[in-house]
């Protein structure tokens, strides 16, 4: 190892130096205060992507749209009351938690899946805002219903995910003799599966169906097939050592599942203010408590519905029926319809 | 010769030692730089990591591997790859420079031409745009598995690769393959040392050697002809369009380079040179054997040294087109790991060795070459 030394040194140089350029600037940012720092910049900086369907990306004017870009916006409404108080900065799958580390964001809602050495490296994951399955797309025309169908086939998949890990896993449980063609980024590895050097492209179920979306030709050309029965919580992530901002993160997501476990949505939000229930009244600030025990307006989940909605309309808005994806609600049904969405108590 | 240094008085000393601390006091806060921002991010510098399991997938390796082996043996199998790689290109790019160099030097006007656009095209345009011009525009387009064009019978062309049927022994041929590679190595021992004759001798007894083996072993052939299965072929051997973009590409940008290196070589042997030996009798195929090559080797060897190690480094450029070298294999185990120092520092080891081994190659080629005939 003492030998390596100098090597070491040098390479992390080379690997390392906008990094260090970057934590020496931000180093007075990363106080323990993230809601103060992020009140005294007027606005939230988000972990985002640029190509990510239904998730977060620009569209054709600009504007952020997608799931994770309304939970950004959520946290800022409760952060600040307004939801375009917020900044997205576009990062890319390996970047994404370093961002975090070194205070770049101050919130990751970036399609990362919570796992374990993840959430040991420093992050925190708040609450899964989508769960999702990793599965293989066929052509129809092949004429593969299950995993068995795939017996000898190639697939497409990215290097650097969980992804490739479950393609040999299953590949090995099956004894599938799959042939794995692996490339470092996500144009390529789509492009050799739509230009037939594969027969399987594996990837997240909800990239998939945003894929088959936006290819030209009718939505059921491709099948896509389940991989395992794991699922995976894409959750939001905040960084180590600030508990207050965990949770405001955490209640900013809630209040979106909870509104629509109570029934409230953008349409009926203000009617609602003089709703008897106390449930309904104690959610939406009118008796008041919850915000002030965050350190926040005690309005914030009133202000989350209706400037954002509540999770089934923010779901239908990106991912379900008035989105181009039409992705079936599934597990991201509430916990009453049979979903793992789960709304804690807004006491 | 007065040792360097000796006798110098402080005037030339003191800038050499206020120029070493500077450097020391750098590469200090550097190193603390980087041990405080791993220590803020709860990162440890170990090479443990290397032991545990590798999960990930290597797509294909001339070494056996399979997800579930050790993070180690996946850094050898992408080596393993990369060495491979390297030495084809090698190989194959200084053979195809010779005819480039050649025709650029002939009196032909439309070889001349050819050539030069050649070396022109492939030398002004970047590798990695090449590599995916190969792969995406050329390879891609070829027809799908299941429609596969069949130029001569037993070869198999589609997007998925190039599939040959292959010939192999059957028997127990060990012995005999021993044999055979135990005279080759005699052979080219031979050959290295200028001993013509006798490397012809081990060439004709490697021959008679073989043959008798093969008959009392009583060896076989067989043909492992490819068949098409559901999705792909399986049977024979299938070189990916990966591999063949990475070789093919590389090749065809890396002879452009080694045919300029020998031309230069060529015109750097004076005119003079051909008209003495003309003068002697010589044929121009005699001339160029015996005077010219003997003195543009010397010319030539140097620069090869470099194009060598370039066409080493760039063989990192094969993830582009999704061929797994060190660099791919490296990156990924980065990945699945976030040991990215340790993986660095590793990357960087490697590549420093084996350039220097192939600088410690040509240089004795070169003192060979150099003294030959000197």
């Amino acid at each position: 190892m003492r030998r390596l030394a100098p090597f070491v040194v040098l390479a992390a140089l080379l690997a390392g130096g906008c990094d260090i350029g970057a934590s020496h600037k931000t180093h007075g940012r990363l106080t323990p205060h993230t809601l103060e720092a992020v009140r005294a910049r007027g606005y939230v900086r988000c972990g985002a992507s640029k190509e990510a369907p239904g998730f977060s990306g620009p569209d054709e004017s600009g504007r952020w749209r997608g799931l994770d870009v309304d939970t950004c916006r959520a946290i800022a409404v409760a952060a600040l009351g307004d939801r375009e108080k917020v900044r997205f900065v576009p990062l890319t799958g390996q970047q994404r938690i370093t961002a975090l580390q070194t205070g770049e964001i101050d919130v990751l809602p970036r399609t990362t899946t919570w796992t374990l050495r993840r959430d040991a490296a420093g992050i925190n994951f708040t609450i899964p805002t989508y769960y999702d399955y990793t599965a293989f797309m066929v052509r129809r025309k092949v004429g593969v219903h299950d995993l068995a169908g795939l017996r000898g086939a190639s697939a497409c998949v990215q290097s650097g995910s969980m992804t490739e890990v479950i393609l040999a896993d299953v590949s090995r449980k099956y004894r599938l003799a799959l042939r794995p063609v692996i490339f470092d980024n996500v144009q390529s590895t789509r492009q050799a599966f739509l230009s037939g050097r594969c027969d399987a492209l594996i990837t997240d179920a909800s990239a998939l169906a945003a894929l088959r979306a936006t290819l030209p030709g009718r939505a059921d050309d491709y099948v896509i097939v389940r991989a395992d029965s794991n699922v995976a919580p894409l959750t939001p992530a905040v960084r180590h050592g600030d508990d207050q901002w965990f949770d405001i993160v955490k209640f900013a997501i809630e209040a979106m599942i909870d509104a629509e476990q109570l029934g409230i949505g953008r349409g009926n939000v203000d009617r609602l203010l003089a709703s008897t229930d106390p449930n309904v009244r104690r959610f939406l600030g009118v008796e008041p408590g919850n915000g002030r025990a965050l350190g926040i307006s005690d309005d914030f989940a009133y202000q989350i519905v209706r400037q954002i909605g509540n999770y089934g309309e923010v779901y239908d808005d990106n991912l379900g029926s008035r989105s181009r994806l039409n992705i079936p609600r599934g597990l991201n049904r509430l916990q009453r319809d049979g979903g793992l969405m789960l709304p804690i108590g807004f006491y | 010769m007065r040792r360097r240094g000796a006798g110098h008085g402080w005037g030339w000393w003191l800038p050499q030692i206020a120029l070493l601390l500077a450097l020391a006091g750098l590469v200090l806060v550097v190193a603390r730089t980087v041990s405080d921002n791993m220590e803020r991010q709860d990162m440890v510098l170990s090479l443990g990591f290397l032991r545990s399991t590798a999960e990930f997938p290597i797509a294909e390796s001339f070494l056996a591997y399979a997800p579930g082996d050790t993070i180690a043996w996946a850094f050898v199998v992408g080596l393993g790859n990369s060495i491979a790689l390297t030495l084809l290109i090698i190989v194959l790019s200084t053979m195809a420079g010779v005819p480039v160099a050649l025709a650029r030097h002939s009196g032909h006007m439309l070889a001349r031409t050819l050539a030069g656009g050649f070396v022109d095209l492939v030398r002004n345009v970047p590798l990695v745009v090449q590599l995916l011009f190969w792969y995406g525009v050329i390879l891609m387009a070829f027809p799908p598995a299941r429609a596969a064009a069949q130029p001569l019978p037993g070869l198999f062309l589609t997007n998925r690769g190039i599939t040959v049927t292959t010939v192999g022994i059957t028997g127990t041929a060990l012995p005999m393959i021993a044999t055979v590679m135990g005279g080759l190595t005699l052979t080219l021992v031979a050959a290295w040392r200028g001993r013509l004759h006798q490397a012809s001798l081990y060439t004709l007894g490697t021959i008679v050697a073989g043959s008798v083996l093969w008959v009392v072993l009583d060896l076989g052939l067989a043909r492992d002809v490819p068949h098409f299965d559901r999705f792909n072929f399986s049977g024979g051997l299938t070189l990916t369009p990966e591999f063949v973009a990475v070789v093919w590409g590389s090749v065809i940008y890396a002879s452009a380079f080694a045919a300029e290196i020998l031309r230069s070589g060529l015109d750097g042997v004076p005119r003079g040179q051909w008209e003495a030996s003309r003068a002697l009798g010589l044929s121009k195929r005699q001339s160029l054997r015996l005077v010219i090559v003997p003195q543009a080797l010397r010319m030539i060897v140097p620069p090869m040294n470099s194009q060598f190690i370039t066409i080493l480094k760039n063989s990192t450029l094969a993830l582009v087109v999704g061929y797994p070298d060190l660099n791919f294999v490296a990156n990924t185990a980065i990945n699945h790991t976030g040991q990215g120092l340790e993986g660095v520092a590793i990357l960087m080891l490697v590549f420093f060795t084996l350039a220097s081994a192939i600088s410690l190659a040509m240089n004795r080629l070169n003192a060979r070459v150099q003294r030959a005939g000197a």
